[in-house]
């Protein structure tokens, strides 16, 4: 039997002997998986040089042995027509040679292949790989995208089938937990950017415009960027996470049985309420980034907060909100779809779902930031 | 009968919140035997396991390995003892991102001292011992079948040659076949090694074929501890229904046929 602990065992040693034409293996001490690291080298060595018909065990040293050990001594007569032929043993042992059949009997042994891991060929090859797995990626996409859309209109023309309760509780999550954080950023950035035109300004003799400046920067681009950004940072990897979560389980496959259609029941949900909640979070993210800059001007400035918003008000045109706001449900559909087609993606292992929501954060923001450029300049062809 | 009990459960109580498991529960697992653990759902078999691994602390009473408590051993004891241990989970809990084979070396790794190359050897070997097939070992437990993952989880809890052997439920979703090469392999490794078996199992050919003792589980506690030819005879309920129920004589019958 097995001692309680290691320090109890004794140490495998092996002694080899020739006998005439027969090479005999004297295995001293326990031969246990804890012990035999040091064995296998000499074993080789021996099985490389030495016939198998020829290698006889001498059993009478051993002490302990394991399905480890049994292995290992049984290796060297593995290649021989008849290994477990008396001709190979010698003295006895209580469950040694047993064993030692047992094991054999029931392994076969092929090593495992390897793969090249480096080299030119391998490196193209990669490359190649990853460019094509971009494509597939933005195909695949694309293809959910057209799947929730049609999800979407379907559920329109049956507006009974549309899921309130999970799409209002998307929404608090969402959008009503994530107007705090929303909020406090955008501040910060209406500040930094009251801040930076205050102190250029100054120097030129124009330091009322910074109310302009922060005005058409947190309007137009902070305000929507912001939210966008936090979207994706926050929901879209929920989103990613949690339906990654039910399709390791098999929860989507459940639900596919039952004949719900998780488009329906999780993605359009979720999709409605980045849709509906982007452009309010954008709306707080706008007010808070204004009264940051508001607060920078006031102190930094003397620019009194009836003056700022007068001039707020005369200078400039609504079209910079609408802007802002028109981009919102754009930026919201992008990241939950994004966010839901990655947990779709999910396999059974947990790194595809940590490498999936990666993804899926890193694409969304990579997309806001693309479509944020696009919509400058149509603005700008369009003369907005 | 606890002259040689390498494992003593000792007036064990479990719950969760209001919900009592186990109260005053007594077991005792002998140096190598296999016990079979049988019980109803929900009557709390592998949450006895899962207290005597030491996963969940129990709420009252005390585990007692080679006769000293449990909780009175350092961390380093504690380790050392559970490197002996052998767990096979209920789902097989194998690593998901480490392919079959790393997930037989993970304890060799962990705990032994030897060359990478024999590590993936003996690996291979105790895949091989569980019933697998050598083309299984590049691939990952995710691309597995059920009973396939069971039998890596057996081979990762084989990989250090345990002194104990815990197996929640080894058999079940297996095939006959492979369910009979199991129980025959437990048998073999428990007879050629000493190798102490906790086995929770329904399946009642594995309990007529290798458990040496059979505990039964009901209200709360131990109810027998007995081989099973005593069990037939028992006057509890449910035991009786267990043994005597259609399935129980068709797997008497098979034993006796």
């Amino acid at each position: 039997m097995r001692g309680q602990n290691v320090d109890t065992a004794e140490q495998a040693g092996l002694v080899v002997r020739e006998d005439g034409r027969k090479t005999v293996l004297e295995p001293h001490g326990d031969w246990l998986v804890d012990t035999i690291g040091r064995q296998d080298g000499p074993l080789r060595a021996v099985e490389a040089s030495v016939a198998p018909g020829d290698i006889v065990i001498d059993l009478t040293h051993l002490g302990r042995i394991d399905t480890a050990g049994a292995y290992l001594l049984g290796r060297v007569t593995r290649r021989c027509g008849e290994p477990d032929g008396d001709f190979h043993y010698l003295g006895d042992h209580r469950t040694a040679r047993r064993l030692i059949e047992e094991v054999r009997n029931r392994t076969t042994v092929c090593e495992p292949e390897r793969e090249p891991t480096f080299g030119f060929m391998l490196a193209m090859a990669r490359i190649g790989a990853g460019l094509e797995a971009a494509y597939v990626e933005a195909v695949h996409t694309f293809a959910f995208f057209g799947r929730t859309v049609t999800t979407g209109l379907r559920t329109a023309a049956q507006p009974w089938r549309f899921r309130l309760t999970p799409t209002v509780w998307a929404m608090e999550e969402v959008g009503v937990n994530a107007l705090p954080i929303v909020s406090v950023l955008s501040f910060f950035i209406g500040a930094v950017v009251a801040f930076m035109g205050a102190n250029l300004l100054r120097s030129v003799g124009f330091s009322v415009f910074t109310v302009e400046l922060v005005g058409i920067a947190v309007l137009r681009e902070f305000g929507v960027l912001i939210t966008a950004i936090m979207l994706a940072a926050r929901s879209d990897s929920a989103f990613t996470a949690s339906i990654g979560a039910m399709k390791m389980q098999q929860e989507i496959d459940a639900m596919r049985v039952l004949g719900l259609d998780p488009y329906e029941a999780l993605v359009l949900p979720r999709v409605v309420a980045c849709v509906l909640m982007a452009p309010l979070l954008t709306f707080g993210a706008m007010v808070a980034g204004i009264f940051g800059g508001m607060l920078v001007a006031w102190s930094a400035q003397d620019i009194s907060p009836a003056l700022f918003f007068t001039r707020f008000h005369s200078e400039l045109d609504w079209s910079h909100f609408w802007v802002g706001m028109s981009k919102a449900p754009v930026f919201g559909l992008v990241v939950a779809v994004i966010g839901c087609r990655q947990g779709m993606e999910v396999k059974g292992d947990v790194e595809s779902l940590g490498r999936r929501v990666t993804a899926s954060v890193v694409q969304s923001i990579f997309a806001v930031i693309v479509l944020e450029a696009l919509f400058a300049m149509m603005y700008l062809e369009l003369g907005i | 009968m606890s002259g040689d009990a390498l494992i003593s459960v000792r007036n064990l109580r479990t719950a969760f919140g209001a919900h009592v498991v186990h109260d005053n529960l007594n077991l005792d697992i002998e140096r190598g035997e296999i016990l079979g653990v049988v019980g109803g759902s929900g009557t709390g078999k592998t949450v006895l396991l899962n207290t005597i691994l030491g996963l969940k602390s129990a709420d009252g009473g005390d585990i007692l390995f080679n006769g000293r408590h449990f909780s009175e051993l350092g961390l380093s004891e504690r380790r050392q003892i559970a490197s002996h241990w052998g767990v096979l989970f209920q789902n097989g809990a194998l690593f998901t991102s480490l392919s079959v084979l790393e997930n037989v070396m993970a304890p060799l790794r962990e705990h032994v001292d030897m060359p990478v190359s024999l590590m993936e050897e003996i690996a291979g070997m105790k895949l091989g011992l569980a019933g697998l097939d050598p083309s299984a070992a590049t691939r990952f437990p995710s691309e597995l079948s059920g009973g396939m993952r069971k039998r890596v989880a057996l081979a990762r809890a084989l990989a250090l040659d345990p002194e104990i052997l815990f197996l929640d439920e080894p058999t079940a979703g297996l095939d006959p076949i492979g369910a009979a090469a199991f129980d025959s392999l437990i048998l073999e490794l428990s007879r050629a090694l000493g190798l102490t078996v906790m086995m929770i199992t329904h399946d009642l050919d594995s309990l007529y074929e290798i458990c040496d003792r059979v505990a039964v589980l009901a209200d709360k506690r131990v109810e027998a501890v007995a081989p099973i030819r005593e069990l037939l005879n028992h006057p509890h309920p449910w035991i009786r229904e267990y043994f005597h129920g259609p399935r129980g004589r068709a797997a008497l019958a098979g034993k006796e046929s």
